[in-house]
């Protein structure tokens, strides 16, 4: 049975006939069509605006014009927007998995009573809408002075970031193999030990998915970073080129050198991750 | 954006037993592990929603304390011409993130895989793939400034092209026009949406067995046949997470709305959560909008919930055939 099959597939029946080669071409257009704008914004980028009205949006730059770039990213001090999404989105990422850790430590291996209320109550915070949370959290940073400060930020994606990660983490270490624990205890060690020791470096590659995932979520979040960093030198990248859309000394090439701008960062993560990413992505979906 | 949470997976029974080789210690200390995350889950997930569910039942204009007022804000929300469009309008989101994403992702995933993938190899099928994915790994509000370039009414690319091939007639204020603005609105984040369904089929299209699939065609079942009975029952668990993750996001929606329209022209594209937002900064109308976002949360979680029925029924129907 397998055998003819087999056979069946190496003759003939695997190479494409005019239908399948239609169906291919479709699914290339739609390919293009999704990668259209990205096209669109890359030529723009680096032409000037005499240029572009020249010659419209199709054509290829008649010579490289890099001044709305410079002059956009001179505007927005785009190092310093960089780092800030840098160390915001890093410092979320660490800190949100080591919350994670903790609480699924206590979860799905110390099981402790009540925990599946607990996990709820995590995947609740993963739920809610962040408008429901807005002004109450406005208003108690406001009074603790953390408004309009990124640390304000970083503590509530932690929370965010890290309530998937207890519901995620929980259920891989409730499949812990108890052997590698009981090994453990004989040598002495304490759960603090074994925890840090043990459970962890095996659980390396999961903890390494979640760790990019709040990377790049918190890099993407908008509502939040807009609402709580409102100085300029505060602000991340999406923020800080969000609010400068529609302002009158942007040309037409400058508004599109700053889209390319707000892109590039999450191109270079996305090249950088692209391996742990398609195997994390489905990572939680449903086995 | 929608990458987030597929929490939908299923939890396994864990035994009652503490899976640590206890030496004296008690079992209640583990709670010690639980301590920063709960109390920080306190302070920034339960206070503040208790206290914006609280806050609906105020008049509260930012500067002087709240003021209770009981069901209030609640009747006026409830015949808030503006608060029913915006829901309205989340109808078209989900359409636009949740219904056609969803169906062409199914069919893409499903044409990649078997015929991209299998008539003229795995790396053509895995690019194209990522081509379709691109969008995805975008921040939401920065992909809402790309299309918005290219819709912007005055030289936008748009309009440039529509003028150079001769249609100029049909170049037109996409984004400031409220018989257009929703539109352009959908198209962003049909746009955003569509790699998201893909890639979540796709892989889960490697776990359907093939000798199926050659069962079915010696029956004499064509694609569309073995499509419809073989993919869609195998990989339902996978659609129901994309359209209960993708649901939750489009009703959430901002980012795309605040760089592109703020809700206007009029509230042809309001959404809620920024009807909520500009309540709460705009017109300082705290109260108000705290009960905009109280009726959103509901909202999802009735969502959420229905979902989670919808699939536990769905399973226990399919255990009953089998």
């Amino acid at each position: 049975m397998t055998g003819a099959i087999s056979v069946r597939r190496r003759g003939g029946m695997n190479r494409p006939k005019w239908f399948d080669v239609l169906v291919l071409v479709l699914v290339i257009a739609g390919a293009l069509a999704i990668a259209f704008p990205f096209i669109l914004i890359l030529i723009n980028s680096f032409k000037s605006p005499a240029d572009y009205n020249n010659s419209g949006p199709l054509a290829l730059p008649t010579q490289l014009y890099f001044d709305g770039i410079i002059a956009f990213w001179e505007r927005v001090n785009f190092p310093q927007k960089l780092w800030n999404s840098i160390w915001i989105s890093g410092a979320v990422a660490i800190l949100a998995v080591v919350i994670s850790v903790l609480n699924a430590f206590a979860i799905g291996i110390g099981r402790v009573r009540g925990r599946t209320w607990v996990v709820v109550a995590f995947l609740l915070a993963n739920l809610l809408p962040q408008e429901a949370l807005l002004y109450p959290l406005y208003f108690m940073f406001k009074q603790v002075g953390l408004y309009n400060n990124p640390w304000a930020v970083v503590i509530i994606f932690t929370v965010i970031q890290s309530a998937f990660g207890t519901y995620l983490l929980s259920s891989v270490y409730g499949t812990f193999p108890k052997e590698i624990l009981e090994a453990a205890a004989l040598d002495g060690a304490s759960r603090w030990t074994t925890l840090w020791r043990v459970i962890v470096p095996i659980s390396r590659p999961t903890l390494s998915v979640l760790v990019i995932f709040f990377f790049i979520w918190t890099w993407n979040e908008f509502l939040i970073p807009l609402t709580f960093l409102v100085d300029n030198a505060n602000q991340t990248v999406p923020v800080a080129i969000s609010v400068l859309q529609g302002d009158r000394l942007m040309d037409v090439t400058t508004t599109s050198a700053s889209a390319l701008l707000g892109v590039i960062p999450t191109l270079v993560f996305f090249l950088i991750f692209q391996r742990t990413l398609t195997r994390g992505i489905t990572a939680g979906a449903v086995k | 954006m929608a990458t987030n949470v597929p929490f939908v997976r299923k939890q396994k029974p864990l035994p009652e037993q503490s899976g640590f080789p206890e030496r004296g210690t008690s079992r209640a200390t583990w709670w010690l592990y639980l301590l920063p995350g709960l109390i920080l889950l306190t302070a920034v997930i339960i206070v503040p929603l208790l206290w914006n569910v609280y806050l609906s039942f105020t008049e509260y204009r930012g500067i002087r304390p709240p003021e209770f007022i009981g069901l209030e804000n609640w009747i006026e929300l409830a015949g808030d011409e503006d608060f029913w469009a915006s829901f309205r309008n989340s109808i078209f989101m989900i359409i636009a993130m949740v219904l056609l994403p969803t169906t062409i992702g199914l069919l893409l995933a499903a044409i990649l895989f078997d015929v991209v993938g299998k008539k003229f190899g795995g790396r053509t099928a895995s690019f194209l793939r990522a081509t379709y994915y691109l969008p995805q790994i975008l921040p939401v509000a920065i992909a809402g400034i790309v299309i918005g370039w290219i819709l912007r009414p005055k030289n936008g690319a748009l309009n440039e092209i529509l003028t150079g091939i001769g249609l100029g007639d049909l170049a037109h204020n996409w984004l400031g026009s409220p018989d257009t603005a929703l539109l352009s609105i959908m198209v962003v984040l049909v746009w955003v949406q569509l790699g998201y369904p893909v890639v979540i089929f796709m892989a889960a299209l490697q776990r359907v067995d093939p000798e199926l699939y050659e069962a079915a065609e010696l029956d004499g079942a064509n694609w569309f046949e073995r499509f419809r009975a073989i993919t869609l029952g195998m990989i339902r668990p996978e659609i129901f997470v994309v359209t209960l993750t993708c649901t939750i996001a489009a009703l959430k929606v901002f980012g795309p709305i605040f760089v592109l329209t703020r809700g206007g022209p009029g509230t042809s594209t309001l959404v809620p959560s920024y009807y909520a937002y500009s309540e709460f900064f705009q017109s300082q109308q705290v109260g108000y909008g705290a009960t905009i976002a109280t009726a959103l949360t509901i909202l999802i979680g009735i969502v959420a919930v229905l979902f989670i029925k919808a699939q536990n029924a769905s399973e226990r129907a399919e255990r009953s055939i089998s």
